[in-house]
């Protein structure tokens, strides 16, 4: 029941009666019981709501009631998007009891779609992270090989994706948090353009450049999943407007190829990357050019200096957006504090880990008097050059094509020690979130030890159904994405 | 007692208004004073995790409003910023707020001084920011925290140090307040903090030749206009003393935040050394810039209206009030527009004011209302102001007139008639009523027509024998006119 699992095949099955919504959230739920000890993708389940919200869509669909677009669908939500059931605790022992009284905009989306929330998925605390080991809370593996990480920050998800833990699942993505995971677990991940999906009520690492996305086994699930949640919301003044942007049908056309497509590419950026990955890309771009597509070489000067730009810019915005969590209002307060200012400094130190301390402080010297032009100011100039990158090289091409990570998925503990090495992990992926345009990663191939490889499709801003198309055109023609990991 | 030194009085203003918006300036959270504690927040304004701000357009419409008012220039492009500190009442542990592109730059601000001259204060700035929460001590072993006001619109306003003397600041208090009032923006009501003045005051000291400088101090915690003044005056000495005592002057750092001691009238040092602040200011990434094309800025200027000080003048060039009773009867907008429509309705404008300041303003002081809301229609009020004048009514028959007035939209001449109030200047009446009473008093007749020292008072007497054989209906004009004629006829001619 639970093989091959789609949203676009499930949502069909359901409706039709043909399944049980409930039967199989049961069948889900009873695969997580079985294997998510040794996974670790879950923080929080909730078994009993998730099989209510079933027979509720069940019960609609035998009244023939109406349904939404995601009806009866089990789907998994990074644990950093507030719902009111459980705890939302970003991974963070700061967060560690903390119940939100309202729904993420998406969440709202979800319910409304009468999709059936299993539960809340692990994650590298406050996002902060390419491997989910920054977890305060729990250690997430690689399904496909259980010494492996399975990439981050929405590790847990796209871990629960892989697994078959979930049909599909939410991410958020600020510097390649879903689709570095994605590449790292074998499946779907789509990051939208800055403002096509609301922000209310994701906790915030990088304002400027966070931006939620769905997980899924398929290019098909992808867009289901972006209809439901792209469109403009009065309670996030950066998600935007309709008329800006209108929310096409991606649905539609999905399966036709894009003729005369035009693919950009950075030659050198493909050469840098590991021989497995390397090899895989370049063999994508042969399958395009089989298709008819040509390969257009371009240059991304500014490119190198992204990771530079994103730890200036992204620690500024998060030793801000971290700020709140200080033990006066919500969330942990050190039982030692004596006065305020202890109630601040003891519940800041023992609650966040030690990699979200590292980019508070990264962030609170960039922005100091002093250092803000050399740092804040110049990262936001390095930011529109980088920007300037991508229009030129999408004046010549549809799409730009190159690695999610240079690498498959690293050893748990292998980078843990050098910080620095894993921020160089997100290189292919960062620019992207500056620039604030779409990108995708999709399965394209295993390294010798059965990991999996992941192509990015990068397009212009809003041009998230040509992209769907793009990487409908190569999943048409290979069967990656239909491989699982042996549990 | 000091040396007597020559000085001269610095004195700039912080200020914040609280601008009367229906809600929060980034969330839907109702916006009123007091309540039970927490009970008008929401995600956004307690800052919970996920939370976004979303502007609040009539609030940055009526801070732009009021900037207009302050003759600023009003930025086309503006953004907002963070800025960071950590304290319980700032639940986000930053405040939004605009740092390096204010909302409005670049004004002044008109004064009338109390000898009828007009002071011109430079404004250097003027920002929209939101408001901090209030945090309570007063429990016991445990502090609270409120976070009603937490997200208030706040606009501050930074003046140029133009002002030399404390009543020039509580001047410029006063008419800030009347021009928030007048625009709509803020109800300006001092004890309820919905405007905060801080003065920023020092001296300059002209001693042996030399110009030396006093260390600047704030002054905080002023909640009347009074301890504006007050404060400055003390603050003055204060500061003249302590130079004479010491010689400090201005240096980097020494700046000095006092509070007022309102119990025992004087400031009382809060913080000796301005601490080195980094508020890491950046621009508000959830918030995006806010641009004011034309048609924006052309509907909000039409909402200015005429200001105070611009009624004020009119009132006293076109009508011909006194500055005195031009800056009264301008106090507020709603008394200003009614006496205005009164005028306008053919009332004299020296009698319409008297009658509203004097008679109306306490008719509407009993019933706990404005001097526009006692019910009386401009053209009824303009009739009973045209009475007076005409001599058909004595002031004391207009006052009780007026008091009759509210809510019956009655010609004042009928209740006047009803309540035989009418004057009579019947000539021939009055002079038969003038014969008899010269006939009935013989001694005050002889101390007039001989001059004797009575003579004033006894006329005066006859007056009023006159007025009271009328019962109070005789015009007293006609009176004296005929008792003077009759008088000197009877004087021994020379």
């Amino acid at each position: 029941m639970t093989d091959h699992l789609t949203v676009f095949k499930l949502k069909q099955d359901i409706a039709a009666g043909r399944v049980k919504s409930r039967d199989i959230t049961q069948a889900i739920l009873d695969r997580i019981s079985r294997y998510d000890s040794a996974i670790g993708a879950y923080l929080s389940v909730f078994a009993d709501k998730a099989l209510e919200q079933a027979k509720a869509v069940d019960d609609k669909i035998a009244a023939g009631q109406p349904v939404g677009p995601l009806a009866g669908v089990p789907i998994a939500i990074k644990d950093n998007l507030c719902y009111t059931e459980g705890l939302t605790t970003c991974g963070s022992k700061i967060l560690g009891n903390f119940k939100p009284p309202y729904n993420a905009h998406v969440v709202e989306k979800l319910l409304a779609a009468d999709a059936v929330i299993l539960g809340k998925t692990n994650l590298d605390e406050f996002a902060m992270g390419s491997s989910t080991e920054n977890s305060g809370l729990q250690k997430t593996v690689n399904p496909w090989d259980k010494t492996r990480v399975p990439g981050g920050s929405s590790g847990g998800s796209a871990a629960a994706v892989a697994a078959g833990l979930c049909c599909a699942a939410l991410g958020s993505d600020t510097g390649g948090s879903i689709r570095q995971p994605a590449s790292f677990c074998g499946i779907v991940g789509l990051k939208p353009t800055y403002g096509r999906v609301s922000r209310y009520g994701l906790v915030a690492y990088g304002s400027s450049l966070d931006q939620i996305g769905p997980m899924t086994t398929c290019v098909k699930d992808a867009a289901i999943l972006l209809q439901v949640l792209a469109g403009h919301d009065e309670r996030d003044s950066t998600s935007v407007n309709t008329e800006t942007a209108a929310v096409p049908d991606y649905l539609n056309a999905l399966e036709q190829a894009v003729t005369g497509l035009k693919i950009a590419y950075v030659p050198q950026f493909i050469e840098q990357a590991e021989a497995p990955v390397r090899d895989a890309v370049k063999a994508a771009l042969e399958l395009y050019k089989s298709l008819g597509a040509s390969l257009v070489e371009v240059r991304m000067p500014h490119f190198d200096y992204s990771i530079a730009a994103y730890y200036v810019i992204a620690t500024a915005e998060a030793s801000s957006n971290l700020a709140r969590f200080d033990g006066c209002h919500y969330g942990y307060r050190s039982p030692s504090a004596r006065d305020y200012v202890e109630v601040y400094s003891k519940s800041r130190a023992e609650g966040f880990g030690a990699e979200v301390k590292r980019r508070i402080m990264l962030g609170t010297f960039a922005l100091s008097s002093g250092y803000y032009d050399a740092y804040y100011l110049k990262a936001l100039k390095v930011r529109n050059l980088i920007r300037k990158d991508f229009t030129e090289a999408f004046a010549k091409a549809d799409c730009l094509m190159m690695p999610v990570a240079p690498s498959t998925a690293f050893k748990i503990g292998e980078k843990t020690s050098d910080p620095l090495q894993m921020y160089l992990a997100d290189i292919y992926t960062i620019a992207v979130n500056l620039a604030g345009v779409p990108g995708i990663s999709i399965p394209c191939g295993f390294d010798s030890n059965r990991l999996p490889v992941g192509l990015q499709i990068i397009g212009p801003t809003f041009s998230e159904d040509k992209l769907l198309r793009i990487a409908a055109m190569f999943e048409s023609k290979t069967d990656y994405h239909l491989q699982k990991p042996a549990l | 007692m000091a040396a007597k030194v020559d000085y001269k009085v610095i004195v700039g203003l912080e200020i914040h208004v609280h601008l009367a918006a229906k809600t929060k300036m980034f969330c839907g959270c109702e916006l009123a004073y007091g309540g039970t504690p927490n009970s008008r927040t929401c995600p956004v304004c307690i800052g919970m995790p996920g939370s976004l701000p979303v502007m609040n357009k009539h609030a940055y419409e009526c801070a732009v409003l009021t900037a207009m008012a302050l003759n600023c220039s009003i930025a086309r492009f503006t953004k907002w910023d963070r800025k960071s500190y950590y304290y319980p009442d700032l639940p986000k542990n930053y405040q939004i707020s605009q740092y390096d592109l204010p909302l409005s730059e670049n004004g002044f601000i008109e004064i009338p001084l109390e000898d009828g001259s007009i002071k011109r204060v430079g404004i250097i700035r003027a920002h929209l920011e939101e408001d901090a929460g209030k945090n309570n001590h007063e429990l016991g072993s445990f502090s609270a925290i409120d976070l009603n006001r937490a997200g208030a619109p706040l606009l501050e306003i930074v003046t140029a140090p133009d002002m030399n003397h404390p009543a020039e600041v509580r001047q410029m208090a006063q008419e800030l307040q009347r021009i928030v009032r007048y625009l709509g923006v803020s109800e300006g009501d001092m004890q309820k903090g919905h405007m905060r003045f801080e003065p920023n005051v020092n001296l300059h000291i002209y001693k042996d030749g030399q110009t030396y400088k006093t260390p600047i101090c704030e002054i905080k915690n002023l909640n009347s206009f009074r301890a504006i003044e007050r404060s400055v005056a003390y603050e003055i000495q204060r500061q003249l003393e302590e130079f004479l005592e010491t010689g400090k002057t201005m240096q980097m750092g020494n700046k000095r935040t006092y509070g007022w001691d309102d119990v025992n009238q004087m400031t009382v040092l809060q913080r000796e050394k301005e601490e080195a602040h980094d508020y890491r200011y950046f621009p508000e990434p959830d918030l995006v810039p806010v641009e004011m094309d034309d048609v924006w800025f052309e509907q909000i200027r039409s909402r200015l209206g005429e200001l105070p000080l611009q009624k004020q003048k009119r009132f006293v060039t076109d009508y011909g009030l006194s500055d005195y009773d031009a800056a009264v009867v301008t106090g507020d907008k709603a008394t200003a527009d009614y006496f205005d429509a009164v005028v306008k309705a053919g009332a004299e404008p020296k009698r319409a004011c008297n009658l509203i300041t004097q008679i109306g303003q306490k008719l509407a002081n009993q019933s706990n209302t404005s001097v526009d809301q006692l019910d009386i229609s401009p053209q009824n009020l303009a009739k009973l102001a045209q009475m007076a004048d005409k001599g058909l009514i004595s002031a004391t028959a207009a006052a009780s007139i007026y008091a009759k007035m509210p809510g019956t939209d009655t010609n004042p001449e009928d209740i006047a008639k009803a309540e035989n109030l009418i004057q009579t200047s019947d000539t021939g009446a009055i002079e038969a009523l003038v014969n008899e009473v010269l006939a009935e008093n013989a001694e005050a007749v002889q101390d007039i027509i001989t001059n004797s020292k009575k003579a004033q008072k006894a006329q005066g007497f006859l007056t009023g024998q006159v007025i009271k054989k009328s019962k109070g209906k005789a015009n007293p004009k006609v009176v004296t006119e005929l008792l003077a004629k009759r008088l000197s006829e009877l004087a021994p001619k020379e």
